[in-house]
């Protein structure tokens, strides 16, 4: 995701499950008195939840509606990108997860997803809430 | 945006808003040279702006209604309702105008050519009679001439205009009218120009009063909220030390805490004048749009209430504003008919009272027909006429509150359209607020509503569940009940699903937390030391319910910081806190709750009726909303159901208690005597067991259903209390035999529902046939 979005990184913060809340949306978390809600990205990416044994990493990015978190596996680097490397995502990407990945920039090794930082905090409102029974 | 055009529009807004009120006032008081005064200085100061600024379209119609105001102002017309009918239209053009300057940053395509053309044709009307009058207008130097060949005592009494000289300050406190005065009372007018409000002081002594964005001061509050909770982690730190190089600053720390937080609230404390004072020119309209004629009196404008809150309550307030001028207040013709003055009065009131504020809203107008109430509420099918007959004026009075209900026999445009009291009282509710209502017919309605001071932090008790912690705020709070194992066996009635528990002669609707959220099971002290059922007597609306949690701990102030956009759709809670040790908790939402529990569909029949066997069996037509049914068994087995509403208590009594009385069975229960209604017997085909009527037959306990009918208590005695079930009962089989309304399908079974009313009819039946069977025999 784009640099300019993050507002920190921190490596633990407890957190506060919600009852009933959206399953992407992994709890609240009290980050220097101010309350933000914490996103696990691998739901949200529809990825198998991680493992028990790997701590959750927080990324505090800046959206329209305050801070969020979003919950990771591990913060892999800061890189320069060009807009040259830049490729929308293909075709054959497709379902909930599409809107999610702006594109990708073709690095050396391997391909780098950039994500819609908005997009992320947007839709998870759209998923349906707990269903009340 | 250009600073100064910001500046001149958050000037301008607020000298309309007064301006509003002030034509008002002046309509009757059309020869106060103050007002006119005022008012023409508000219009010039925004013409002489707009010039300077550049919006011409803007400065056009301003300046035809400076022409108007001046002539008005030098006597040379004199005011007539067309007139300020006139000058607001003028009013309401210069702030779209001014809408559209906030949102453009030019003033509009719009030129109002019509509403120019009729400010001249005003003024030319009174051109006939003072001809000499021209267009020209009066520039601010004519204006300070004018004034100064007037007495001293009329510059003292008159205000300077804000806008060429600061006022001399020794004359300024005594001389200066308050800006946004009520308009009726006079000694009101002195109170409050005594305490002027802010924004008075805002404009009158700028020195002394700063404008503030709001969002800085709602930033400001936020920081104190977290400097509440890093207070709180101290204090709960230093509790634990002896050190006194901490336990001094730390206490230093709480008191310096608790004053700022009262200082900063009080920055977000607006009078209610902000909402008060639109009221005039809102009743203005309306009355002169229905043709009454409408005075108003406002006291205690200066009351203090939390911004947010004031914007909640602003439209339910209006609402009810118009709908008194419109349907509450009568014809002038009416009036005098009935004795009364052809004017009508409306009484807005504010108040503090016992940390809420009170607002009280009464008409001296036509007051609430109970009777059309009631067969408009017939007639609407939102109760029958059996019930509407039991019920009383207050239960008849706040039926307004319910969804669609509208008296008013021709629907103006301006209220009666569907949406009414029940807006109202929701909106009301929302903030935690009440309302209440009171009417005499042909004398008039008073409206009271009460709301809390600021919602931003709030007393709340702390319970758990699973090992969760979540608030409660206390206001919902009615009562805690615990109840030790053997109790809770006893006296909790958990059979499939519904619990309830009796409290003081009244089934109260149990839910479980760590059910209805449902919550994950916890490994700690579930089960093993404390067996104790803790329940919290919580009220959603008019309906109480018993909430079972694990644990309550203490109450204490929370700061309530609303939930992100993630989670707006979660009704059952309120936001989130932080609590001391830093972590967060979860507020609970109670009528969320109850709504998610499904027990607020109950709780309208419980308001509208207590035993409604009509109303279920109208119910069980249309096939709507889901009922909780106490199942029985009754005479040979028969399958049968009452709705839960109906069944005050379950009771067990030994069957050698039952007494004869008068051809009746009773029992003495609770200190009085219940008399007895054995379906068995009422029910009976084949009426063998009346030839022994004196020694009651059947199960030993008798199993007993405490009903309430027509305000009377009796009890109806059954052969085995089976269930309690929730079901639609969307299949209906007509009765076919007397004391039942109808058959229907609960549970995949045919049960029948008896039918309270029927039932004492057949018993009466009965007793007069066993007499004359006991003569036959004789």
């Amino acid at each position: 995701m784009e640099l300019e979005k993050v507002q920190e990184v921190i490596r633990y913060l407890e957190i506060t499950e919600i009852p009933l809340a959206p399953r992407v949306v992994s709890g609240l978390m009290n980050l220097r008195g101010q309350i933000i809600t914490g996103i696990d990205l691998r739901r949200r990416l529809a990825l198998p939840d991680r493992s028990e044994e790997i701590h959750a990493m927080n990324v505090v990015i800046r959206s329209a509606d305050g801070a969020v978190s979003l919950l990771v596996d591990q913060i892999g680097d800061v890189v320069e990108t060009t807009e040259d490397s830049f490729e929308r995502p293909p075709e054959t990407l497709q379902g909930k997860v599409r809107e999610v990945i702006l594109g990708v920039h073709k690095l050396e090794k391997q391909l780098l997803h950039v994500l819609n930082t908005e997009k992320i905090c947007e839709t998870a409102e759209t998923v349906a809430p707990g269903v009340t029974p | 945006m250009d600073d100064l055009i910001k500046e001149f529009l958050v000037e301008s807004i607020e000298n309309l808003d007064r301006l509003d009120s002030e034509l008002v006032k002046l309509e009757s008081d059309p020869s106060s040279q103050e007002l006119l005064g005022s008012i023409f200085r508000t219009i010039h100061t925004i013409k002489g702006s707009c010039g300077f600024l550049g919006f011409s379209k803007l400065e056009k119609v301003a300046h035809v209604g400076e022409s108007l105001l001046s002539r008005l102002r030098d006597g040379k017309l004199s005011l007539s309702p067309e007139f300020t009918t006139g000058l607001l239209a003028m009013v309401d053009a210069i702030r779209t105008m001014l809408g559209e300057i906030q949102s453009t940053e030019v003033d509009g395509t719009e030129t109002y050519p019509e509403l120019i053309e009729a400010l001249n044709k005003l003024m030319n009307l009174g051109q006939e009679a003072a001809p000499k009058a021209a267009a020209e207008a009066p520039s601010p130097k004519e204006h300070s001439k004018k004034r100064s060949g007037e007495s001293a005592k009329e510059i003292a009494s008159k205000p300077v205009a804000p806008a060429s000289v600061a006022p001399p300050a020794e004359l300024a406190p005594a001389a200066r009218p308050e800006p946004s005065a009520p308009m009726a009372a006079a000694p009101e007018e002195t109170a409050a120009a005594q305490h002027p409000t802010d924004d008075a002081q805002a404009r009158n002594s700028p020195s002394e009063t700063v404008r503030v964005d709001v969002r800085l001061l709602d930033r400001l509050m936020n920081l104190v909220g977290e400097l509440v909770l890093a207070r709180n982690q101290i204090t709960q730190v230093s509790a634990r030390q002896s050190d006194a190089n901490l336990v001094g600053p730390a206490q230093q720390l709480n008191l310096l805490t608790s004053e700022l937080q009262e200082q900063v609230m009080k920055t977000r404390m607006q009078p209610i004048s902000n909402v008060f004072d639109k009221f005039p020119r809102v009743v203005r309209d309306v009355a002169t749009n229905c043709g009454k004629q409408v005075l108003i009196d406002m006291v205690g404008k200066e009351t203090e209430i939390d911004r947010s809150l004031l914007e909640a309550i602003k439209d339910p307030l209006t609402h009810i504003v118009r709908n008194s001028v419109d349907h509450g207040i009568e014809m002038p013709d009416h009036r005098v008919s009935r004795g009364k003055r052809p004017e009508g009065h409306l009484k807005l009131r504010a108040c503090h009272e016992g940390g809420q504020v009170l607002v009280e809203i009464s008409d001296d107008g036509a007051g609430i027909d109970t009777n059309r109430v009631k067969s408009k509420a017939i007639q609407r099918g939102i109760v029958t006429a059996q019930q509407a007959a039991r019920m009383s004026e207050g239960e008849l009075l706040n039926l307004i509150f319910l969804p669609g209900f509208s008296t008013a026999e021709t629907i103006t445009n301006l209220s009666g359209r569907g949406v009414g009291m029940d807006v109202v009282k929701n909106n009301i509710d929302r903030v935690n607020g009440t309302v209440d209502l009171q009417t005499n017919l042909g004398r008039g309605t008073t409206i009271k509503i009460k709301i809390p001071l600021t919602l931003a932090i709030v007393r709340a008790v702390i319970i758990q569940s699973n090992g969760r912690r979540f608030a409660i705020p206390q206001v919902n709070i009615q009562e805690l009940v615990r109840l030790d194992a053997d109790r809770a066996k006893k006296e909790i009635e958990a059979v499939h699903g519904v619990p309830v528990y009796r409290m003081r002669g009244w089934l109260l609707p149990l839910i479980y937390l760590s059910e209805e959220l449902k919550l994950a099971k916890w490994a700690g002290s579930l089960a093993s030391e404390d067996d104790a059922t803790n329940i919290v007597v919580l009220q959603a609306n008019e309906h109480p319910f018993g909430l079972v949690v694990n644990e309550i701990n203490d109450s204490e102030e929370i700061v309530v910081k609303p939930l992100s956009k993630q989670l707006r759709g979660l009704k059952v809670f309120a936001g989130a806190t932080i609590m001391g040790d830093g972590k967060v908790a979860l507020i609970l939402d109670v009528v969320g709750l109850a709504q998610n529990a499904r027990l607020l569909s109950e709780a309208r029949d419980r308001v509208l009726a207590e035993d409604n066997a009509e109303l279920l069996a109208k119910q069980v037509q249309d096939k709507t909303e889901k009922q909780t049914f106490l199942l029985f068994a009754g005479p040979d087995d028969a399958r049968m159901a009452i709705s839960l509403n109906a069944v005050a208590r379950l009771e067990e009594f030994p069957a050698a208690n039952v007494e004869k009385s008068g051809g009746e069975w009773v029992i003495q229960y609770r200190g009085k005597i219940l008399p007895l209604l054995r379906l068995d017997v009422v029910l009976e085909e084949r009426r063998t067991r009346l030839r022994h009527p004196k020694s009651p037959v059947g199960p030993d306990p008798l199993q007993v259903l405490v009903c309430n009918d027509e305000g009377r208590t009796i009890g109806i005695v059954v052969e085995r209390i089976l269930d309690i079930v929730e079901d639609r009962a969307e299949l209906k089989i007509p009765a076919v035999r007397e004391g039942i309304i109808c058959a229907v399908v609960i549970d995949d079974r045919v049960t029948e529902l008896i039918d309270i009313p029927a039932l004492q009819k057949l018993a009466e039946a009965n007793r007069t046939l066993s007499t004359k069977h006991a003569e036959l025999v004789d």
